[in-house]
């Protein structure tokens, strides 16, 4: 069974979407030491089990059982691939901009393998079982980034010893070891940086993705027609409610809305309320008004500003008429309404429009 | 246990770009046909449930305007999971359980195209460690047919399992790559990410599907061969890529063995397993046997709506048992980077 969603085409406004999301995460003790050893001795650490093993990277529990895990010993820098994969043609947000391999690594000590990526040159240089050997930058912040890659490892004896020395440590003890500890300062704002950074609390991962927003069927028709000065909604076939902006459903009934329906600049105020507060990115002086207007005709308030008027003036029945951008400012989108202003005619009765509120 | 089974499903026709439509448009078809065909009146279906993801399109509660397509009024029961139809699926069989209410619409939807899938895939893995290197999902199956390759596999047979289902979906219209490569050109692509190339990864596809779940006699009294759900279970496996064997796929088989898989003889199993090497890793962990039919529709490779494809694998394994070609078939279901997470569901028609 199959269907074909409708089939008249339209052209289809789109537009950019960029997401991001500039989140900071806290990494706990065992995470926070792996990172604190990452950046202050250029050193891997494992997580060592109740059952004997050392999980690299480390975990607070070891995920066969469950557990928390025991403490963190040292592993080695070098070890062996156990499996890998060629990028030929690297993002833009790998870790290294030519041609590189990923890899599982399982470092000398380690019975779990970390993925990280490997600078071999060409994919003729690896092989699964090859010994490999961790390049640290020499800038280091505690970061899964302080690697900056790992190299097929020089010399017969191929890297370093398979037995890491050192015992087992607690994160407190790889805290406080190498740099004196400064809680305090590892908050970048703390303005501190001089200071001995203290232990790693938190990474910070910018994300960034970068989408495109197509506006579908019902939208591309409403925004075109603001360009055209018009206001387009839809009907719905069963309810017969009027939808603007109209999403190409009703969300009712959930049946498609097909019939246009052309809609007046004039409309009701319904509800409103008087932004006081300052925010980022505030295109308007506060105090201003945003209300919800029942356009006359439709069933669905559309949410947009009120000038022209004191902000105090403006009321619940009020009146309004949309006022447009001049046509050299026009913007496919709500903004090519600049905003609604009083119309002066008396207040709507509010058994107009008491079903909206 | 209740007797639960699908009644009814419904897909739209993958598109690479699906641009002229919103998720709305996109799905309100597809819904529509499936309580349609489901004989069961919109207002009685007692739970709603939909699967899909936000990060997909980039649009933060897609999944509650999602519901503009079921028609929430009066108020329905509704439920959501960020996650591939076939675990709505799941909850809505888990819900039938309870016994008070007797049938569920279950939909998924994904516009993939819209965003940089393969990096949005990248930011489900594990923040501190995975995430800020960009991992790309592309690159993680790649890992794992390394892994598979080294554990005494070939690319000649990655290469079978693209032709098979190339072929096979030259009988689906609802797939996005049909065909009927010949081996050797197929081993003469380059390289995509080694040792996977282009035609081993599934394509991009924007889409949508819908089931329609029914209880005992209401299934009997609305369909003609219910396509009963026999078993059904889920299984994950650590998140951390180097604490699992990548070779072999363990939660496949363990949800296989708890859903009762080898219980009987299996006729047609359909296997959502999005790149080539995953899908002899999942038919050895269901215990299929050579005589078993795999992928008739094509599977994963030939269209891949994430967040529905493996609801897709479901609904088509049903439409075998109702349309009375197969007496007993198995649907999988996969989650997470590298067949992380699995779910298998057996599913029988009434004995003749
Ligand atoms: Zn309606």
């Amino acid at each position: 069974m199959s269907t074909s969603a409708g089939e008249t085409r339209v052209p289809v406004m789109e537009a950019p979407n960029v997401l991001e999301f500039p989140f900071s995460r806290s990494t706990g003790p065992v995470i926070g030491a792996f990172m604190t050893a990452l950046r202050d001795e250029a050193k891997i650490l494992g997580a060592t089990t109740a059952t004997g093993k050392v999980i690299v990277p480390p975990l607070e529990y070891d995920p066969e059982t469950g557990e928390a895990t025991t403490g963190l010993v040292d592993v080695g820098s070098s070890g062996v691939v156990t499996t890998w994969a060629w990028v030929r043609e690297p993002g833009p947000k790998h870790p290294l901009a030519k041609p590189f391999a990923w890899a599982l690594i399982k470092l000398d000590g380690a019975d779990t393998a970390l993925v990280h990526a490997v600078d071999a040159g060409s994919p003729d240089a690896m092989s699964t079982g090859m010994r490999v050997t961790a390049h640290f930058k020499p800038e280091r912040e505690g970061h899964i980034r302080d690697i900056e890659c790992f190299v097929p490892s020089s010399g017969s004896a191929g890297g370093e010893s398979g037995t890491p020395s050192g015992g087992v440590r607690t994160p407190e003890e790889v805290f406080s070891s190498g740099t004196a500890p400064n809680e305090g300062s590892a908050d970048a704002s703390t303005g501190q940086a001089d200071e001995a950074p203290g232990p790693v609390r938190k990474i910070s991962t910018p994300i960034e993705l970068v989408y495109r927003f197509t506006a579908g069927r019902a939208t591309s028709r409403f925004v075109r027609g603001l360009l055209d000065f018009k206001i387009l909604g839809q009907r719905c076939p069963s309810c017969t409610k009027v939808y603007v902006p109209p999403r190409g459903s009703c969300a009712k009934c959930g049946v498609a809305t097909e019939e246009e329906v052309e809609l007046p600049t004039t409309g009701t105020v319904t509800t409103f309320c008087v932004v006081n507060v300052p925010f980022y990115g505030q295109k308007i002086k506060i105090p201003y008004v945003t209300a919800t207007i029942l356009l006359d005709g439709a069933d669905i308030g559309l949410f947009h500003l009120i000038q022209e008027c004191e902000a105090d003036e403006v009321h619940m029945g009020m009146r309004v008429e949309a006022v447009w951008q001049e046509p050299e400012n026009m913007v496919p989108g709500l903004e090519a309404i600049q905003h609604f202003r009083p119309t002066g005619e008396p207040d709507a009765d509010y058994d107009t429009y008491k079903e909206h509120v | 246990m209740r007797e639960v089974a699908v009644v009814s499903f419904a897909q739209s026709v993958p598109a690479r770009r699906a641009d002229e439509f919103n998720e709305v448009e996109l799905l309100m078809p597809v819904v529509h046909q499936a309580v349609a065909d489901s004989g069961i009146p919109k207002g009685e279906i007692g739970f709603t449930i939909s699967g899909s993801c936000d990060y997909l399109a980039g649009i933060p509660f897609a999944f509650v305007s999602g519901l503009d397509a079921v028609g929430a009024w009066p108020p329905i029961t509704e439920s959501h999971v960020e996650m591939d139809g076939a675990w709505a699926l799941y909850e809505a069989w888990v819900r039938l359980q309870h016994g008070d209410i007797d049938s569920a619409l279950v939909y998924s939807f994904g516009k993939s195209s819209l965003g940089p899938l393969t990096d949005v895939l990248s930011q489900q893995l594990d923040p501190y460690y995975l995430a800020p290197l960009w991992l790309d999902s592309v690159s993680v199956a790649a890992l794992q047919a390394r892994a598979w390759l080294d554990a005494g596999h070939s690319e000649e047979e990655m290469a079978e399992v693209v032709s098979a289902s190339r072929r096979a979906a030259r009988s689906n219209p609802n797939t996005q790559l049909a065909g009927d490569p010949d081996l050797k050109e197929l081993l003469a692509q380059p390289y995509l990410v080694d040792p996977l190339r282009r035609h081993d990864c599934p394509p991009i596809g924007d889409g949508a599907a819908a089931v329609v779940l029914a209880v005992g006699d209401l299934a009997r009294s609305v369909s003609e061969r219910p396509a009963w759900i026999t078993g059904i279970d889920h299984r994950i496996e650590p998140h951390s890529l180097g604490a699992r064997d990548l070779a072999s796929s363990a939660s496949t088989r363990e949800a296989a063995r708890r859903a009762g898989v080898g219980r009987g003889p299996v006729d047609v199993a359909e296997v959502h397993a999005p790149f080539s090497h995953q899908v002899p890793i999942v038919a050895e962990a269901l215990g299929l046997d050579g005589g078993v039919e795999v992928n008739p529709s094509g599977g994963a490779l030939a269209a891949n709506v994430v967040m529905a494809a493996g609801l897709v694998r479901i609904g088509e394994a049903a439409a075998r048992i109702s349309g009375g070609s197969a007496t007993r078939a198995v649907a999988h279901a996969t989650a997470g980077p590298a067949l992380q997470q699995n779910l298998v569901c057996v599913l029988e028609g009434d004995k003749r």
